[in-house]
């Protein structure tokens, strides 16, 4: 998920990096390169300073109740009941991209929370004992909301509900959830009636916390701002099919912060507009992402937070894009819609990849990779996230034979930089492009 | 132009190695230093040394690659590939495709796949544990006072072995020193320690066609073949010079770069 740090750091980046040159002579030497900055950014990073501060306000003034949400949802519906939503795993990020997460994860292990599970975990509750916070730097805000109620769903893993738990704890404040079917083939009917069912038990619950009745009309409307802003999405990640792609993958978890942290708002709505509107310029004057696109990549798993502006720069400097994801795409919930809200709801964090088992997995990604024409697969095994890490049944083999593509798997995590070698995860991608650039020949 | 003469150096995390070679690909020159902890003056040194041992100079044209850990801190190569594609190509040389090449490296293992036309199909690196790599030997010799270059001898005239069972460099120090304190032969524990290197390596992947066997480890601890061959009904060898090999697909590499490229 994005922020305001990331971004300065991309601007950064993008305006002038060092790369290093592989073709001809003189390797070891390096050149200047200029990716192209993507201009919506700015505005970007205002709504999302915006949202930081709206809830820092609503903290101070109490206007508000506030909200802890897992980034898939049911923001919808806490939307629609008048909170101010705030989402810990971007949060989580931040302290990645910022790499203080590093620093902060042992705090958490030293209380008890193994450093095998989620590193989200680990890097947010430790930067809560230790009384730090990456939106200081960021928007002058001193430290994190405090929940009035927290809210997950455990579609993506069990960690978000231990996470949440701990906080309810220290603040006594109600922990509610939903406990969505995992590891599914099929999205069946009677996942979908489990799952209203629970969204529905949730709601005298927020009703008490919010003060606020709840409103069908508002949740419709809530879930159709949710709609566009998820087609908007889409489309921008669609974008990066175009040859040469218009953005890469490192954009992409810049740019999804709005998908994450306002959907069902307006803002994220006007904001995707405004970036699609940049990129379809990029693909119709020919603009690429990175200069000489040669090989195109698609990631699977999460980024390494801390590690995002240092493999940019090496997939650029390897004229390779990462033009897609499974990451990224996982803000993409074709499901939703205003006229039977509960339903779409449930559906939409029910179709989600990350709950599906592997043979539905492997088709989806097989569509993307077809259509984004790509030439290599890396998965990313997260050693503290076995939930979005899907090197570990065999996958890549099966992608393998089955797209005969290349295959590459990383090591790493998505916080904890003491799992990740930087040095052998830089060798191993330009050995995977070495191995690209053979099969070209 | 076109070079008669190439050159690989290979920096390696323990070792810096260099390789002169002619057109034909004969090597008239190598040599293995320390790399120590100044890569760059390491692959000065080494190829400076090469050169001598040539009867070259910095004068004649030659062109060279380097490759290793410390590849980038060559500044006089003119260009530059992975260690995973040096080791192929330096097998290639030997042993045509299809072949699968088991690299033993100070900090780590490899596993890299080429198909009968010799394009590489996959390739491992073993995850961030030092564990079977050389860096655990010495660690292990160290733990037992003995001299490196000892083991092989010890593992290989052993009567027995004892099985070592973990897979971290730190639990198979404590198992060893449990072994010692029960008594157990040196050289049985040295097999065993030898056994858990092949067992590290089997793990990281599924071993097909002829396996050819690389690294400054397979070099000093040859055993590790007669092992290996154990666990496999591939027929398992070595080049003539495994610890070079990475330098010599370095050299191959700029042999063939400089040929292709008009200057
Ligand atoms: S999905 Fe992974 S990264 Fe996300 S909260 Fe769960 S364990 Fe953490």
């Amino acid at each position: 998920m994005s922020y305001l740090l990331v971004c300065q750091e991309w601007d950064r980046l993008c305006v002038n990096h060092m790369i290093r040159q592989r073709t001809g002579y003189n390797v070891a030497e390096s050149a200047n390169t200029k990716s192209k900055p993507i201009a919506a950014t700015s505005t970007m990073k205002k709504i999302m300073a915006d949202h930081f501060l709206g809830l820092d306000r609503a903290r101070k003034e109490g206007t508000e109740k506030i909200a802890w949400c897992t980034s898939v949802g049911p923001a919808e519906l806490l939307h629609a009941m008048g909170f101010e939503v705030y989402f810990p795993e971007n949060h989580a990020a931040m302290l990645g991209a910022t790499r203080m997460a590093t620093d902060l994860i042992p705090a958490a292990n030293a209380m008890g929370y193994s450093p095998d599970i989620c590193s989200y975990l680990t890097a947010d509750i430790g930067s809560y004992v230790k009384g730090v916070t990456p939106l200081t730097k960021a928007y002058g805000i001193e430290r994190v909301p405090k929940a009035d109620v927290l809210v997950y769903n455990t579609n993506q893993c069990r960690d978000v509900q231990d996470w949440f738990a701990y906080y309810a704890r220290e603040w006594n404040v109600p922990l509610v959830g939903i406990h969505t079917h995992r590891n599914i083939k099929a999205v069946e009917d009677y996942h979908i009636s489990d799952l209203v069912s629970q969204i529905k038990d949730m709601i005298p619950v927020l009703e008490t916390v919010s003060g606020n009745r709840f409103d069908m009309e508002r949740l419709r409307e809530v879930v159709g701002l949710s709609l566009e802003c998820t087609k908007l999405w889409r489309e921008v990640l669609e974008c990066g099919a175009a040859i040469p792609a218009p953005l890469t993958f490192f954009d992409a978890t810049i740019h999804m912060g709005p998908a994450v942290v306002l959907r069902g708002l307006p803002q994220a709505v006007d904001y995707y507009r405004l970036l699609l509107e940049e990129l379809r310029q990029r693909i119709k004057h020919n603009v690429p992402a990175i200069d000489e696109e040669t090989h195109r990549i698609y990631w699977d798993g999460m980024p390494i937070w801390g590690k995002l502006r240092d493999l940019s720069a090496q997939f650029a400097s390897l004229k390779t894009n990462v033009v897609a994801s499974t990451y990224c795409n996982s803000w993409i919930f074709d499901a939703f819609d205003p006229a039977c809200p509960f339903e779409s709801m449930a559906r939409a964090y029910t179709e989600l990849f990350i709950v599906r088992d592997d043979s539905f997995k492997e088709a989806y990604m097989e569509t993307w990779i077809k259509r984004f024409s790509i030439d290599g697969i890396i998965f990313h095994d997260a050693k503290t996230c076995p939930n979005n890490s899907n090197s570990r049944y065999m996958m890549p083999q099966r992608m393998r034979d089955k797209m005969r593509l290349p295959v590459l798997v990383v090591n790493g995590d998505l916080n904890d930089l003491r799992c990740y070698s930087e040095e052998q995860a830089r060798t191993n991608i330009e050995a995977f492009v070495e191995q690209l650039d053979e099969k070209v020949r | 132009m076109n070079y008669n003469l190439a050159g690989g150096v290979d920096v390696g995390s323990c070792t810096t190695k260099a390789v002169i070679i002619d057109r034909s690909g004969t090597i008239l020159a190598e040599k293995v230093i320390y790399s120590a902890t100044d890569f760059s003056a390491a692959s000065r040194n080494v190829w400076a040394d090469c050169l001598v041992h040539a009867s070259l100079s910095e004068q004649d044209d030659i062109i060279i690659y380097s490759t290793g850990y410390g590849r980038n801190s060559v500044s006089f190569a003119h260009g530059s590939m992975t260690e995973i594609a040096c080791h192929g190509r330096g097998c290639l040389h030997f042993f045509p495709g299809p072949i699968t090449v088991v690299d033993i490296g100070g900090q780590d293992n490899k596993v890299i796949k080429l198909d009968s036309h010799g394009r590489r199909v996959s390739f491992k690196m073993n995850r961030k544990c030092a564990a079977g790599t050389g860096a655990f030997l010495e660690e292990m010799a160290l733990r037992l006072r003995l001299p490196i270059e000892k083991l092989n001898s010890l593992a290989e005239n052993a009567d027995g072995e004892i099985a070592l069972g973990s897979y971290c460099t730190v639990f198979s120090a404590t198992e060893v020193l449990e072994k010692i304190k029960a008594g157990h032969q040196v050289d049985r524990i040295v097999r065993g320690l030898f056994h858990s290197v092949v067992k590290r390596i089997l793990e990281m992947d599924t071993l097909t066609d002829r396996i050819v066997m690389t690294g400054g480890v397979i070099e000093h601890n040859p055993f590790l073949l007669t092992l290996l061959r154990s666990h496999t009904e591939c027929p398992v060898v070595s080049p003539p010079h495994p610890q070079i090999t990475g330098a010599l697909g370095a050299a191959l590499y700029a042999l063939e770069s400089g040929n292709n490229q008009q200057h």
